[in-house]
């Protein structure tokens, strides 16, 4: 592998940790040597994720929160860093469509684009606020938001999405431009299609045989945040065009 | 000669009023974090300046030192088996499955600690209820308990947070929420009480320190309590505290002494556990410790050449403390400076710098 940073030994923090992309990144940051905390809502499938990463030897750890609640965030943060200390990566990964089927926005709610927001920009934002200045001090870390390619495009019907991960982008710009020197590193990654739940909520007649699987694109990102050459803080990353050094 | 952290201040009747200070009188309001005021006391007269003035008052080749411990929800809700309800104070870091601390009578925060009615005396081996989960006391002395949960670690953690609440006393009756007593640099939650010396360290200061030369290190430092409502008690705080001192703080410390640039300690837990890791042999050991020695006026600091602070007032323990670093009489002129310009002595209020001469 190419990497130039080692995750191993390092405490990770996962939110949306229970099923797809952000399963996948919690498996193979725990087998890279990562001491994980794995961030979701439901605490079933999320003990399920846990309990298969520690049966294969991986440390992993539950944390069941939503990282949309205001309240939440602190609570998160603690018991992530209670559980497995410093937390050297971060990987905002959980987020909501909101409602589906996806609607024109002139038919969005304005409080299910308010929530949208919450759960996809402002969540992430305030777990950052929260994790980053520690990781600054200790002049090391990486901070990772999950993108998508809807917050370049202008997709008809995904405006609220769209609109939260575009916003997301650009808090990824700002916070890498603000913190530079510090060795804090902030990414901002386009995982591409992937078979997960939450693309077939928003896309149902998708052939999952042309879609990504959550555990390659899982495989890139894990590369990306160990190569600070190849993905220096401020990029926006594409993982269909990663290629993972052998 | 107590070394004890700046919260229960008002919590209790001060000593003699008439010690000294010129009967200075500090507010005892909260000051927002971007709001702070510093007195600088680095001469025999003191100056006032905004708290963001903080690298100008440096040198390039200083150390700034910071305690990097999150403050944990550490006051719990408990009931004895015969429905006795307590508070359980956490005292330290949560440590496994096991709670170390000091239980409080029926009530909260909002009556003086020293007011609250006396907790139920646990036994060794009794259950009790914590927030939401059942614990075991496996030692006892007075109100000062152990106990062990029979949780796993994430469903412990999880509990305490969802039960917990931030270490309050009764000048301020509002419940504080968790962000409120975090600084901006936080990391793993050991403090009881929050290092508090730090919540003036916005970002915009922090990296304005780096910008003019100045480094920045940290060191992770339990806070404990500052009042347990035991008189007793209290008068042997502060109890050993766990520290952790990271390699890479040890070199920068040594790197700054050797190009003669000063170590300023953010806070009072930070000059604990650095004087403690050099306890031994004058030397700094990096790693794990329990910082057992207590600091008075006659200590002489043998790592830490300056104090960032909160105010305290002759009379309280905390002005002793302060006196390590400067003599009595420029302290007291300082307060009469801060008292003059209405400055705060709220945990959450105004600072102070103070420099050796």
């Amino acid at each position: 592998m190419d990497t130039n940073i080692s995750i191993q030994g390092q405490g990770a923090l996962i939110t949306g940790a229970s099923r797809g992309l952000g399963r996948a990144l919690a498996e193979q940051l725990a087998t890279a040597g990562a001491r994980v905390a794995l961030v979701a809502r439901d605490a079933g499938p999320l003990h399920d994720v846990v309990e298969g990463i520690r049966a294969r030897g991986g440390i992993a750890h539950a944390v069941v929160g939503d990282i949309g609640n205001k309240d939440a965030i602190h609570r998160i943060a603690g018991q992530a860093q209670g559980l497995v200390g410093e937390i050297g990566i971060a990987i905002h990964n959980a987020s909501t469509l909101g409602p589906t089927p996806l609607r024109l926005l002139l038919d969005t709610e304005c409080e299910d684009l308010a929530a949208v927001l919450e759960t996809n920009l402002v969540g992430p934002f305030r777990l950052t606020k929260i994790l980053a200045g520690a990781m600054a001090l200790r002049g090391a870390g990486v901070i990772v938001h999950i993108s998508s390619d809807a917050a370049v495009e202008p997709y008809p019907r995904w405006g609220a999405y769209g609109v939260s991960k575009a916003a997301q982008d650009h808090l990824s710009r700002i916070l890498a431009a603000e913190l530079e020197g510090t060795g804090v590193r902030i990414l901002s990654i386009d995982p591409g299609e992937m078979d997960t739940v939450m693309h077939a909520a928003a896309i149902p007649d998708a052939d999952p045989a042309s879609l990504q699987r959550p555990a390659e694109v899982a495989r890139k990102i894990v590369s990306m945040i160990g190569n600070a050459a190849r993905a220096p803080s401020g990029a926006r990353l594409a993982a269909p065009q990663w290629e993972v050094a052998s | 000669m107590k070394f004890t952290r700046s919260m229960p201040r008002r919590d209790r009747v001060p000593r003699n009023h008439s010690a000294g200070g010129g009967g200075a009188q500090l507010r005892t309001e909260e000051v927002s974090r971007h709001a702070v005021r510093l007195v600088v006391i680095d001469s025999d007269v003191p100056r006032l300046v905004p708290f963001g003035a903080l690298p100008q008052l440096l040198r390039a080749g200083d150390l700034v030192v910071l305690n990097d411990a999150a403050t944990l929800p550490a006051s719990l809700p408990g009931v004895t088996g015969d429905g006795a309800l307590f508070e359980l104070r956490l005292s330290g870091p949560i440590d496994g499955n096991r709670l170390s601390g000091v239980l409080l009578g029926e009530g909260d925060h909002r009556t003086r600690t020293e007011h609250r009615p006396a907790p139920p005396m646990l036994a060794v081996g009794e259950r009790v209820q914590i927030g939401g989960f059942s614990a075991t006391v496996i030692a006892a002395a007075g109100r000062r308990v152990e106990l062990i949960a029979p949780l796993a670690g994430d469903d412990l953690w999880q509990a305490i947070y969802a039960a917990g609440a931030p270490v309050q006393y009764a000048h301020r009756p509002e419940l504080l929420p968790l962000y409120a007593v975090q600084t901006a640099y936080a990391a793993r939650p050991w403090a009881a009480e929050m290092p508090s010396a730090g919540r003036p360290l916005t970002w915009d200061v922090l990296l304005g320190l780096r910008r003019a030369g100045v480094e920045l290190a940290t060191l992770t430092h339990a806070a404990g309590l500052s009042a347990t409502g035991d008189e007793a008690l209290d008068r042997a705080l502060p109890w050993p505290e766990r520290y952790e001192l990271p390699r890479r703080t040890v070199a920068a410390i040594a790197a700054a002494k050797a190009r003669g640039g000063r170590v300023i300690a953010v806070g009072t837990t930070v000059v604990r556990a650095l004087e403690a890791a050099a306890q031994q042999d004058g030397v700094l050991h990096a790693g794990g410790g329990v910082a057992t020695l207590r600091l008075d006026p006659g200590y002489a600091p043998k790592i830490v050449d300056g104090l960032i602070s909160g105010l305290h007032s002759p009379g309280e323990s905390h002005f002793d403390l302060l006196r390590a670093f400067a003599p009595r009489e420029r302290l007291e002129r300082a307060l009469v400076l801060a008292a003059i310009h209405g400055l705060s002595s709220h945990e959450l209020g105004d600072a102070c710098l103070i420099l050796r001469a």
